[in-house]
């Protein structure tokens, strides 16, 4: 079932256009990538879908009911981890579902069900200064994950860890979106991870972005271990690269 | 290891300076440069001091509530004015400069006139304190406000909150360190502020007693409420601290990993 869609969203700053009639289309359990290199416009795509940006034309809808402009629809994970330094991890997790109003004490006893699939057991208490790299990002993906169980934005969430940490976090992501079974939206310009973490790839160029192609990587999402090291990953890899290097882009 | 030591150091060097700033003291009184009456030695002081600290206790809790009384009413107004400054951005723009002119008003200048418009009771004294206070505590919060990060604010948004769930959530406690700022400062002037308002008349307090003995030209009882005014100024910059520590422990951890880090 279809969950988000967009319908050719341009928006510009400073009457100089940066995305120009995006339209992509996200289904219900999937995870989709955006991939583009740096400046072409990515974040500001994501803004506009989780309605902190209006866009100069074009829609979102979610569920079929249109979004557009309105923010709490769903649920965006800025490209910082940005946990409040003022809170306990606890609360940081918990904030999403305090700022819907629900009581400090019920929000806490919600988030806290999830700390062990997170892999945070024992972190509750800290506060977030005194967390590793790789912690943080998954109590700000816990956060966002409680923000809407349906579908989630992702705004370049393991750019910032170590090859290792962020090869370890991919496994881990594909493991708890199965498991807990909700829908992402990732933005990246790290191929690799667009190609070992989605369903489906949509390659933005150019100034202004906009979606030059849209590719499926058929392989399920249960059968990724070690995919990096395959024939058929090194393919998609040759085929995005190609894309990516066209002339004119 | 490193970092201890530091801190020693850190203590060690002012406490040294202290000792000898007192001993050169010390010797040019006994040298008799100066006659004795008018500069006594710090052993002398020291004799008035304990001599006369009933009397200085009584006069000191007049002088500390006052200053209490002013930091709290001036944290109250400053919390408040801060607070509609940032909402409303017109009252900042109206406002702001005005209160940084009044900063240039002498605070000596403007005690007369209160003591003329209130009396000789405790008001005027409150309300020089309040003046003191507010301005350093309003401003601290008002650029604590500011300093959010506009990402954690975009955050929040997202997230469907409303105005002031962004402003307890994100901006309060970003402000918080830097009124804590402002509040030291504050109360560093908060005493010496009472003080000078109770010389312009009063019955009892710092003020009132130092103006008594300047009369009789007791200076080494002027010294030693000097010295008194001094370590209580000390003393509530130093509740502040703890207040600051008890109230933001997050940023002991901040401390402790920005440690580790160097
Ligand atoms: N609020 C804004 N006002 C003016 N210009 C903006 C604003 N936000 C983004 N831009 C411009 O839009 C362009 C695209 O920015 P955007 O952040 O969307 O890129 P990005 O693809 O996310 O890049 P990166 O990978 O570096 O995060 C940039 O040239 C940027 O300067
Ligand atoms: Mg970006």
């Amino acid at each position: 079932m279809e969950l988000l869609r967009t319908d050719r969203i341009s928006k510009s700053y400073e009457s100089r256009l940066i995305i120009r009639d995006i339209s992509i289309h996200l289904d219900e359990g999937e995870l989709v990538s955006l991939l583009g290199v740096s400046g072409s416009g990515k974040t500001t795509l994501l803004n506009v879908l989780s309605g902190l940006t209006v866009p100069d034309s074009g829609s979102v809808f979610l569920c079929g009911k249109e979004i557009t402009g309105q923010p709490g629809q769903v649920s965006y994970m800025l490209q910082k981890d940005l946990l409040l330094e003022h809170k306990r991890v606890i609360d940081n997790v918990a904030l999403p579902l305090v700022i819907r109003g629900m009581k400090k004490k019920e929000a806490r006893a919600e988030a806290e069900r999830y700390f062990g699939q997170f892999d945070l057991a024992g972190t509750q208490m800290l506060y977030p200064s005194q967390m590793s790299g790789g912690m943080r990002q998954r109590a700000a993906l816990l956060r966002t994950y409680l923000g809407s169980r349906k579908l989630i934005l992702l705004d370049e969430p393991f750019s910032a860890l170590d090859m290792i940490t962020r090869e370890q976090l991919h496994s881990w992501y594909l493991n708890i979106m199965g498991k807990i079974g909700f829908s992402t939206i990732l933005i990246t310009h790290d191929v690799d991870e667009a190609i070992m973490l989605s369903d489906r790839i949509y390659v933005l160029t150019g100034k202004p972005g906009e979606i030059h192609h849209e590719l499926r990587i058929d392989i399920p999402r249960g059968e990724r271990q070690d995919f990096n090291l395959q024939p058929e990953f090194a393919a998609f890899k040759r085929q995005i690269r190609d894309i990516l290097q066209q002339p004119g882009i | 290891m490193k970092r201890r030591s530091e801190s020693i150091r850190a203590k060690l060097l002012p406490a040294g300076a202290f000792c000898l700033i007192v001993l050169l003291w010390w010797g040019i009184s006994a040298i008799g440069i100066v006659p004795g009456y008018m500069l006594p030695s710090p052993a002398d002081v020291m004799t008035a001091f304990i001599h006369d600290f009933p009397n200085l206790m009584t006069h000191a809790l007049v002088s500390v509530t006052e200053a209490l009384y002013g930091l709290v009413i001036g944290t109250v107004l400053a919390f408040a004015l801060a607070c509609a400054m940032d909402r409303f951005l017109v009252l900042e723009e109206a406002v702001l400069p005005i209160l940084v002119v009044t900063q240039t008003i002498p605070t000596i200048a403007i005690a007369p006139l209160l003591v003329l418009w209130m009396g000789f009771g405790m008001e005027p004294k409150i309300t020089l304190v309040v003046i003191t206070a507010f301005f350093p505590i309003a401003v601290g919060l008002l650029d604590g406000f500011k300093g959010a990060d506009p990402d954690a604010v975009a955050l929040l948004r997202s997230m469907g909150a409303t105005r002031r769930q962004i402003f307890y959530h994100v901006k309060i406690p970003a402000a918080m360190p830097y009124f804590f700022s402002g509040l030291r400062i504050s109360a560093s002037y908060a005493v010496v502020s009472a003080v000078i308002s109770e010389w312009l008349g009063g019955f009892e307090g710092l003020g009132v007693y130092m103006t008594r003995v300047r009369k009789a030209y007791a200076f080494d009882k002027m010294f030693a409420v000097i010295l008194l005014i001094v370590i209580v100024s000390l003393l509530l910059m130093k509740i502040v601290n703890l207040l600051r520590a008890v109230s933001l422990p997050w940023l002991k951890f901040r401390h402790e990993t920005a440690g580790k880090r160097q």
